[in-house]
């Protein structure tokens, strides 16, 4: 079980990388107006802000362009989004609050399968499973012919000419 | 057991917390806390109670609100005092665009903000204009969705204000 505890803790330490906020951030890169408008959303529309036309889409936008000619970053710009329109406005739930369970709860769930998993393999060798009858003993190969069986096996043999 | 529990607990908090909301004719109008379009700190529907208010929901992206706000600022000249306002509220919009809207329109009433919707939210709003009018209780007695015309204002609205000047 202490080997499971391992990998468990391994799994759940490769995962945490996927979710923003729990891991360290890289470097942040300059804002791009294109990437930028596939990363938030248009409140009002309830779409990908890239995909929007709506009016309100338009001022979002131009909102966008301005920052990012005024040379803000991605995170500044997403902050400030985030004060006009609320955390909404972004496409992928910031790490905190109850939006944090977005991340975490696919991981505890993965965690919990894996553990119910080996638990379950675990009970399945105790009781024998994959076992011979003979308990720790591997199985042995099925004898041959014995007796009666191996005189009518050479007697048939004997009827074709080989 | 408990994990799945736990996982059904979560939708349903999730589905509960973002779910249909609104008001109805009679109900009490949500008077949640939002920030000042113009100055500074908060401000919200329970500062009117004792007086009848038209909350209107706007934004500046919005076609119909630039036609309403004339008539909702002329209403407010005509009927606006200790008994009656207007109060505007700018819904998912950009507070630069706000501020320039009221100051287009020259609107005199109270503006709040709510750049998330959250408030528009709980009214029940559709979109944008959409005008509650709220006694003095806090209980809706009006609801129109869609803009207001000088003659709805007149005759919807105006006789319901008693001791408004006529």
């Amino acid at each position: 079980m202490r080997a499971l505890g391992a990998i468990a803790a391994a799994l759940a330490l490769a995962l945490l990388p996927a979710a923003p906020g729990l891991a360290a951030q890289p470097a942040e890169p300059p804002a791009s107006l294109t990437e930028l408008e596939g990363e938030v959303m248009c409140p009002v529309c309830g779409t990908l802000l890239e995909l929007a036309e709506s009016p309100q889409a338009q001022r979002e936008k131009a909102f966008i362009a301005r920052l990012v000619a005024e040379g803000r970053s991605k995170a500044e710009v997403k902050e400030a989004l985030v004060a006009q329109y609320g955390e909404e406005v972004l496409a992928l739930p910031q790490g905190s609050g109850f939006s944090l369970s977005a991340y975490l709860v696919p991981i505890v769930a993965f965690l919990i399968a894996l553990i119910a998993l080996a638990l379950g393999v675990r009970r399945w060798r105790r009781s024998g499973g994959g076992r011979g009858a003979n308990g720790d003993r591997p199985t042995p190969p099925p004898a041959g012919p014995t007796g009666e069986d191996s005189e009518r096996l050479a007697a048939d043999l004997a009827k074709y000419d080989l | 057991m408990l994990a799945v529990l736990a996982v059904v607990g979560l939708l349903v908090y999730g589905l509960a917390s973002k779910g249909s909301s609104g008001v109805a004719l009679g109900d009490e109008a949500p008077a949640s806390a939002l920030p000042r379009l113009e100055g500074r700190g908060e401000g919200s529907l329970s500062e009117y109670r004792g007086r009848w208010v038209l909350v209107n929901f706007w934004a500046s992206w919005c076609v119909p609100c630039k036609q309403e706000a004339p008539a909702l600022e002329s209403f407010q000249q005509r009927h606006g005092g200790p008994r009656f306002t207007v109060l505007g509220v700018d819904s998912r919009d950009l507070e630069g665009d706000g501020r320039t809207f009221v100051e287009r329109y020259r609107l005199s009433y109270p503006q709040l903000r709510d750049g998330n919707g959250e408030a528009a939210h709980e009214f029940g709003t559709t979109g944008v204009p959409e005008n509650f009018l709220v006694d003095p209780r806090g209980r809706v007695r009006l609801l129109q969705r869609g803009p207001v015309t000088p003659e709805y204002l007149r005759e919807a609205v105006a006789p319901l204000l008693p001791g408004a000047r006529s």
